[in-house]
């Protein structure tokens, strides 16, 4: 078992918080965009690339490279500001976001964009896709590991079910999937559009091993990272609890905010609130 | 007589020997589609998907994505209608190397109905960037096309029908083929016949028929649908004075409108008939009694090419 110290753990919070500054910069300056869910994914994102998966931006297309594919493409913005943190591309191409003549498409394009490896924005298609990419592991006796995380509105569509059913049956053990699970979709609470309860009982009956944490803390994330990579002969689902729009108020559980935007005063109050959070972060280190 | 489906399954055998990262996936349908073949020779580069055609698709995306030569089968009807938001995302539009492979393509599936019967399938694949649409005529233009399937890179659409057909062509006369270039099978003066596929044999049929009635036809196989032949289009309707394209499709949006779209953006004169499924489902039925109701035998391209050159 990895063993983070609790410094290593405050880093990460940190890094996390940086994200968050950058998602809202960019979807204020690209003036659209899906402030809500990127914030919610925010903490298994930088978990995964800054502490956890085997990657390299100077070789974004090495072989043995482990796998994080965005199946809910509409968190794009978390995905590219932690690739660009990571110098997989400048840091400038952010605030080029959904702009004409500029990399960074609205959603994930893995032609487009280093370090992006699916083309997801259409939903239901990435876990199918990483289970192409965990079949190809086997095949090539590589070790990599393929993570893949999914909105739990996308969990709707029914692709994911027969992906769930795929790996389950080829005992992709190189496989983990994640739900960001925020109880929030479009047109509301995602147990009123359309019931997805119990979650946990439905991927354990498809023949996953389940884990459930709190998906905004990072210690929590890695260890169960650790264990759904050691976890053999079936594939694991980390069920993320989170919130969406988690780090500024106003938009914690705030619906309104899933496709919009902030504003320029909602933008300024946004990062006062992400500055208050570092230096508490920071004071506490 | 042959069968595309089995020329496939062969070639598909020959070419994993060919190429270790070639896997094949399938849609319970591996007995009809014959990949088969395949999966008892390579049992570890086979992938039984079930029934679940868009996890099929995007996962031989991903399978593609790490290096491998991806091809997918099952029936075109459910091939691009039942993965065609698959097929856009993560193939054409991320430009992976899967091939798909459908079988039972047109009417000719014959008993089954139509809703097996896929007259769509050409128009919804070439509309899509990126990608390259097929209709092989008999078993050995299938072999070949297999192999360059394989040997090209990039997402590829072919598809076959269900039935035995003719064997038009021997080995020789297939080794030059390239993807993107009709072949003339047949040449003449007074009347152009495009087809593809399982037409192609049918349009043969006709210029036989009308050579004997002094009417000489050239016959095209235009066995690559997208990227279209349009030079030998434009020449042929420079050459003769009229054109009549023929397809087990509809005359929407296939090979037929395709090449309307060529004549008429080159303000080419020329008396012009697409022949096909005229925007309707079929039914069950006899292969050729089907064929004949809905007008795509040799007679009907010879009505129709002598109506053309009347006028």
């Amino acid at each position: 078992m990895a063993y983070y110290t609790e410094k290593q753990i405050k880093e990460l919070e940190l890094l996390a918080v940086k994200i968050r500054k950058y998602i809202i910069e960019m979807l204020y300056r690209a003036a659209s965009g899906h402030p809500g869910g990127s914030l919610s994914a925010v903490d298994a994102i930088v978990a995964l690339y800054f502490a956890h998966m085997r990657h390299n931006p100077k070789n974004p297309d090495d072989p043995d490279r482990d796998r994080f594919i965005l199946s809910k493409g509409h968190a794009a913005p978390a995905l590219y500001a932690v690739l660009a943190e990571l110098g997989y591309f400048p840091i400038e191409e952010l605030y080029h976001l959904r702009e004409i003549n500029h990399m960074l498409q609205g959603h994930p394009v893995s032609l487009y964009t280093p370090g992006v490896e699916a083309s997801t924005g259409s939903l239901g298609h990435g876990l199918s896709f990483g289970n192409g990419v965990a079949l190809a592991g086997k095949l090539d006796g590589k070790s990599y590991h393929v993570y893949v995380m999914l909105g739990d509105g996308e969990l709707d569509e029914g692709q994911v079910w027969e992906a769930a059913a795929a790996a389950a049956h080829y005992r992709l053990d190189n496989m983990t999937a994640m739900v960001d699970r925020n109880y929030l979709q479009i047109d509301g609470n995602t147990e009123e559009v359309m019931r997805l309860e119990s979650l946990r009982e439905k991927w354990q009956a498809f023949g996953w091993y389940v884990i459930e944490v709190d998906g905004h803390d990072i210690a929590e994330i890695l260890k169960a990272l650790d264990e759904a990579d050691h976890k053999e002969n079936m594939p694991s689902i980390i069920i993320l609890n989170t919130v969406k729009g988690k780090g500024v108020s106003f938009m914690e559980n705030n619906v309104d905010f899933h496709g919009v935007p902030p504003n320029e005063m909602e933008r300024n109050l946004a990062l006062e609130e992400l500055d208050m959070l570092q230096k508490k972060l920071e004071a506490s280190m | 007589m042959g069968n595309p489906r089995n020329a496939y399954g062969e070639k598909l055998v020959e070419l994993g020997a060919r190429y270790p990262n070639l896997v094949v996936l399938d849609a319970d349908l591996s007995k009809s589609t014959k990949t088969i073949l395949f999966a008892k020779k390579y049992p570890n580069r086979f992938f039984e998907m079930g029934v679940a055609e868009a996890n099929m698709m995007s996962t031989a995306a991903g399978l593609a994505s790490c290096g491998k030569i991806a091809f997918v089968s099952t029936f075109a009807v459910f091939a691009t209608g039942r993965a065609y938001d698959q097929i856009r995302m993560d193939l054409a539009y991320s430009q992976v190397n899967v091939k798909i492979f459908a079988t039972h393509g047109g009417i000719s599936v014959g008993k089954d109905g139509a809703s097996h019967q896929m007259i769509e399938d050409l128009a919804l694949m070439r509309v899509l960037p990126n990608m390259t649409v097929l209709a092989p005529s008999d078993a050995t233009q299938t072999e070949k096309i297999v192999e360059l399937m394989a040997e090209h890179k990039g997402p590829m659409y072919a598809r076959v029908g269900r039935a035995d057909v003719p064997v038009i062509y021997d080995r020789s006369y297939v080794e030059t083929l390239e993807i993107g270039r009709g072949m003339i099978v047949e040449d003449g003066d007074d009347a152009t016949i495009i087809a593809c596929g399982t037409m192609v044999d049918a349009a043969l049929d006709a210029h036989k028929i009308l050579l004997k009635e002094g009417i000489s036809t050239r016959v095209i196989d235009m066995h690559t649908i997208k990227p279209l032949d349009e030079k030998l289009i434009l020449r042929s309707s420079r050459k003769t004075n009229a054109i009549v394209t023929i397809e087990e499709h509809s005359i929407i949006g296939g090979l037929g409108a395709a090449v309307a779209e060529v004549l008429a953006e080159n303000s080419a004169s020329i008396r012009f008939k697409r022949m096909g499924i005229e925007d309707k489902f079929c039914e069950s039925g006899d292969p050729k009694d089907l064929l004949e109701k809905y007008g795509l035998t040799a007679k009907h391209v010879v009505r129709q090419v002598k109506k053309l050159l009347k006028n």
